[in-house]
């Protein structure tokens, strides 16, 4: 709650909002114990006394009555009136939306198909069927406005209930013996009561401009009870000649209206978590840069060095060291397999390669990428950007989320040769057409005017690939290019990047989690855990005699196919989290053969041959089987 | 031994495009007719590609979705969810994703008392000591029961999703990809917890999972789903190592493995479910297709011994 309302003030206009709602509010509770005149007693004697007359703070109307007085007191009943029809429209219509979202088909059909037809009125004209229908009176306009919003609420929140009728809590809940009316009261409602909460708050305005719409047509209240709508009716005919008459509840509503409006937003986005994590900050078009020291530049570079690379991410007060010094080089043609669980740091590591981690919060803090020998990372934007998909390109793991939905398939991979290359938009069409076919995509040319959506979740990836080959990179970055396909799909994308990769001499890095994939694809072989490498080799090699306690124990705790039923050697405990990683060699607190000096002080990734490894007891090389 | 689960023709198909007024735009066979049983104490895997239905046929057998043919029998008696508490303790069911499966809201404790409250009935004090009693079962430190689902890693929220099932004191548990979404390394703890429990306390597991090699590693028999059918179905052992469905063949080859060079590439996918083919449906993609699988769709049978495959041409 206090996390909150930091949260709330830190938006000026908010707090601004709330200080002002909270006044006017404090001021209409007090009311009855104000020493005010009585808001219906008639003096004629004294019409239209200007505001500032002793003893008539903002003067009279045309009755002679105390505008003070009646603009509290009918401020008082506009705000209760609001409330009310808000709080009835939020219940009613929440109620409609809940049970037509959880229960769907026919429910839902029917109950929306009516509050469509409610909504396709103008809501004043509605208003004022309802109360034509009702009789004029306060309460009949309460009902009236709270009729016309429900369709709002129910609306909104049929959509939210869908969304988490559908999830597997539900489901469960069903499964452990809960009837659809326990569901819906202690599953779904109190998901939902955040959103309810945020819709109301952000309406509760419009509700008092309408109800007061309503009394200025002298529908609403009825003489003499005040309400700042049938103060402002009464005014109407004086307006020229006494204009202080309309200007004084002119005024409280536009500063109800307003002030209400204003907290409301700041509540939304103090509330949304997504906003809360900054989401709408805007990232910067590279990775913010802090380096105290730059790696110096060896005297024969190689296609694509990654020297002691260093990405945080800086979150409040929290650092996380998603990658800790990462040392990696890749030879042309050549594919290098860098293999991890989730947080070891090796999407990351592929992502700092060209600036594309989301800054703030990831900034590189150390170490050099050099492509041919320049270093790339703090780089000019626009040399990173010309690089970018030119000389190095990436396939990323959800071929879905990275195409965009709404153009064709042959047009966007236009547009990315077009980028790079002014060779017109003909002849880009026919290179997109080609890279297709290159890709194995029967019928290219039909394929082309096709959208994302149209083509299923392997031919997806396949034109993602051919837009990463569209202006013959050197280096292909690949993210799990396969973990979201099935196994014979599957198959057939890593056939396809291993015979691109001999035909073209195109280097790849491929991220994976999978040593089966690693095994059949990749020359050599990187192991990350927890922001670092801990092994690196030739694939045979690493994966026949892992050095690594963490790679040997990981490689024998995936089941391969073949072996039969078996129980699985798992590795107990968790990986580290980053931002409070332990002293020494991070894996020691899993690892059986730890010792107090595994424990302390950093251990160096060593070079034996062609192989690195960070261990002070690494695993005995296994014994010849045959002499 | 005796039966646990027996599925007899079940069958689903969903309609696509519904209306207010008049008939669908399409309907989509999910679930062909399928028979099947799982002995007590047995588990059987269930393998097949994205799509196939597996999921579906899953959730039938919890009563999560009504079947459109064909009939369910759990211990014999015919499946019956009127009584949603009574159903409860007969079979449960654990996620695929163990975050989604905790209503965010409810503190672990609260989400584990519910099925001890409303299918058995158990008062505050044999709650707290059953709930200690599971929690021990799943290796969770008992401090976690006052926490919030968001506060787990996924390899932690799935034991507690795993928790829950065994809270309903249910001998039946369907696994749907219980450990797709969880790191190696995890996976193979959650995967030896499932074994020590089923051991523990005589279960009978229905497994499903895209993973052959988790599959295999799990189960006594494998069922090959694709496209709705079950195509091939045998010992575990004998299922990849000697399949006798084409398809099988081709998802055995797929898989990769180290030393095995890239292999079972073949193109094609599956058939459009809205227009499914006459014949076999994977007849398409199969090397040993003949105008006989175009036309006549192959029964489920014995080919040899104990495997059955539903093919003209076996392996």
């Amino acid at each position: 709650m206090g996390a909150f309302l930091k949260l709330l003030f830190r938006n000026r206009l908010a707090g601004f909002g709330a200080v002002v709602l909270g006044a006017i509010i404090v001021l209409a509770l007090i009311t009855p114990w104000l020493p005010l005149h009585p808001p219906n007693a008639t003096v004629t004697a004294n019409r239209f006394l200007l505001p500032g007359t002793p003893g008539h703070l903002l003067g009279t109307d045309h009755l002679g009555r105390d505008q003070l007085s009646r603009l509290l007191w009918g401020t008082r009943l506009s705000l209760a009136v609001g409330f009310a029809a808000a709080v009835i429209a939020g219940v009613v219509g929440a109620a409609i939306g809940i049970i037509a979202g959880y229960f769907g088909g026919r429910t839902d059909n029917v109950t929306m198909r009516g509050v469509d037809m409610l909504m396709a009125f103008p809501y004043i004209l509605l208003a004022l069927a309802i109360v034509a229908a009702l009789g004029p009176g306060l309460m009949n306009a309460l009902i009236a406005v709270a009729v016309v919003n429900i369709p709002f609420f129910a609306r909104n929140i049929r959509g939210i209930t869908v969304g988490i009728a559908n999830k597997e809590f539900i489901d469960a809940a069903r499964l452990s013996g809960m009837g659809h009316t326990r569901i819906l009261l202690t599953e779904v409602l109190p998901n939902v009561i955040p959103v309810i909460v945020i819709a109301m708050s952000t309406t509760i305005g419009w509700m008092i401009l309408e109800t007061a719409g309503l009394s200025f047509l002298g529908l609403g209240s009825q003489p003499p009870q005040a309400d700042l709508g049938s103060m402002l009716g009464e005014a109407r005919s004086a307006m020229i000649t006494a204009p202080h008459t309309s200007i004084v509840p002119g005024v409280m509503i536009l500063l109800i209206v307003m002030s209400i409006n204003l907290l409301g937003d700041g509540v939304r986005d103090a509330l949304d978590p997504r906003l809360r994590s900054g989401a709408l900050t805007r990232p910067l078009p590279a990775t913010q840069v802090a380096r105290k020291s730059v790696p110096e530049v060896p005297a024969k570079p190689g296609l694509l060095e990654i020297d002691a690379l260093e990405t945080q991410f800086h979150v409040g007060k929290r650092v996380y060291r998603a990658v800790g010094g990462v040392s990696l080089e890749l030879k042309p043609g050549e594919c290098l397999g860098l293999i991890g669980e989730s947080g070891s740091g090796k999407s990351v590591t592929a992502l700092s390669v060209m600036g594309l981690v989301a800054s703030p919060p990831g900034v590189i803090t150390g170490g050099a990428v050099r492509l041919e020998g320049r270093d790339l990372v703090g780089a000019k934007y626009e040399r990173l950007r010309s690089l970018r998909g030119d000389k190095v390109a990436y396939i990323f793991q959800d071929p879905l989320s990275t195409l965009h939905p709404l153009y064709r398939v042959g047009d966007q991979l236009a547009e990315a040769i077009l980028s790079h290359h002014g060779i017109g938009r003909a002849a880009a069409m026919e290179r997109a057409v080609k890279l297709l076919e290159d890709v194995r995509i029967p019928n290219a040319k039909a394929r082309a005017r096709s959208f994302p959506h149209e083509l299923s979740g392997g031919m997806r990836q396949r034109v993602a690939i051919a837009m990463a080959l569209a202006n013959e990179p050197d280096i292909i970055i690949a993210d799990e290019p396969t973990t979201a396909l099935d196994v014979t799909v599957q198959a057939q994308i890593l056939a396809l990047l291993d015979r691109l990769r001999r035909e073209r001499d195109v280097a790849i890095l491929f991220i994976t989690h999978d040593f089966g994939v690693v095994g059949q694809l990749c020359d050599r072989v990187a192991v990350m855990y927890a922001g670092r490498i801990v092994e690196q080799g030739p694939t045979r090699e690493v994966l026949e005699a892992p050095a690594h306690p963490y790679t040997k124990r990981l490689i024998a705790c995936v089941p391969e196919l073949g072996e039969g039923r078996r129980v699985l050697a798992a590795i107990p405990g968790l990986p580290p989290a980053v931002d409070a990683l332990p002293e020494g060699c991070a894996f020691a607190p899993r690892c059986e053969k730890a010792t107090d000096a595994c424990r302390a002080g950093e251990i160096a990734l060593e070079s034996h041959g062609g192989r690195k490894l960070r261990c002070i007891h690494p695993e005995p090389a296994p014994v010849e089987e045959s002499a | 031994m005796s039966i646990a689960l027996k599925a007899t023709d079940l069958s689903k198909t969903f309609e696509i495009g519904k209306r207010l007024i008049g008939p669908p735009r399409g309907l989509v066979r999910a679930v062909h007719p399928t028979t099947f049983e799982v002995q007590a104490g047995e588990t059987l895997g269930i393998v097949g590609e994205s799509g196939c239905g597996k999921s579906t046929l899953a959730r039938m057998l919890v009563g999560l979705e009504p079947p459109t043919g064909g009939s369910i029998e759990i211990e014999g008696k015919a499946l019956d969810n009127a009584d949603p508490a009574a159903f409860g303790r007969l079979i449960q069911y654990v996620f695929q994703d163990p975050v989604s499966s905790l209503n965010p809201r409810k503190t672990i404790r609260e989400i584990l008392e519910i099925p001890l409250k409303l299918l058995h009935g158990m008062d505050r004090k044999a709650r707290a000591a059953r709930i200690a009693e599971i929690f021990e079962a799943v290796n969770l430190r008992p401090e976690f029961l006052t926490r919030y689902p968001h506060e787990f890693s996924g390899g932690q929220a799935q034991r507690i999703g795993i928790a829950r099932a065994l809270a309903a004191n249910a001998r039946i548990l369907i696994l749907d990809e219980p450990v797709s979404a969880l790191d190696v390394s995890v996976q193979a703890q959650v995967l030896n917890l499932l074994a020590d429990l089923k051991r523990e306390f005589g279960l009978t597991y229905l497994f499903i999972s895209h993973d052959l090699a988790v599959v295999e590693s799990v189960s006594d028999r494998i069922a090959v789903l694709y496209f709705g059918a079950v195509v091939e179905q045998g010992p575990a052992e004998k299922v990849f190592a000697m399949p006798r469905h084409p398809y099988t063949k081709l998802l055995a080859d797929s898989a990769p493995r180290v030393g095995q060079p890239l292999g079972g590439v073949q193109s094609g996918e599956l058939p459009d479910p809205l227009n499914p083919p006459p014949g076999c449906a994977f007849a398409g993609r199969c090397p040993k297709a003949t105008d006989l699988c175009r036309k006549e769709r192959p029964e489920l049978r014995v080919i040899e011994g104990d495997q059955l495959a539903a093919c003209h041409h076996p392996l």
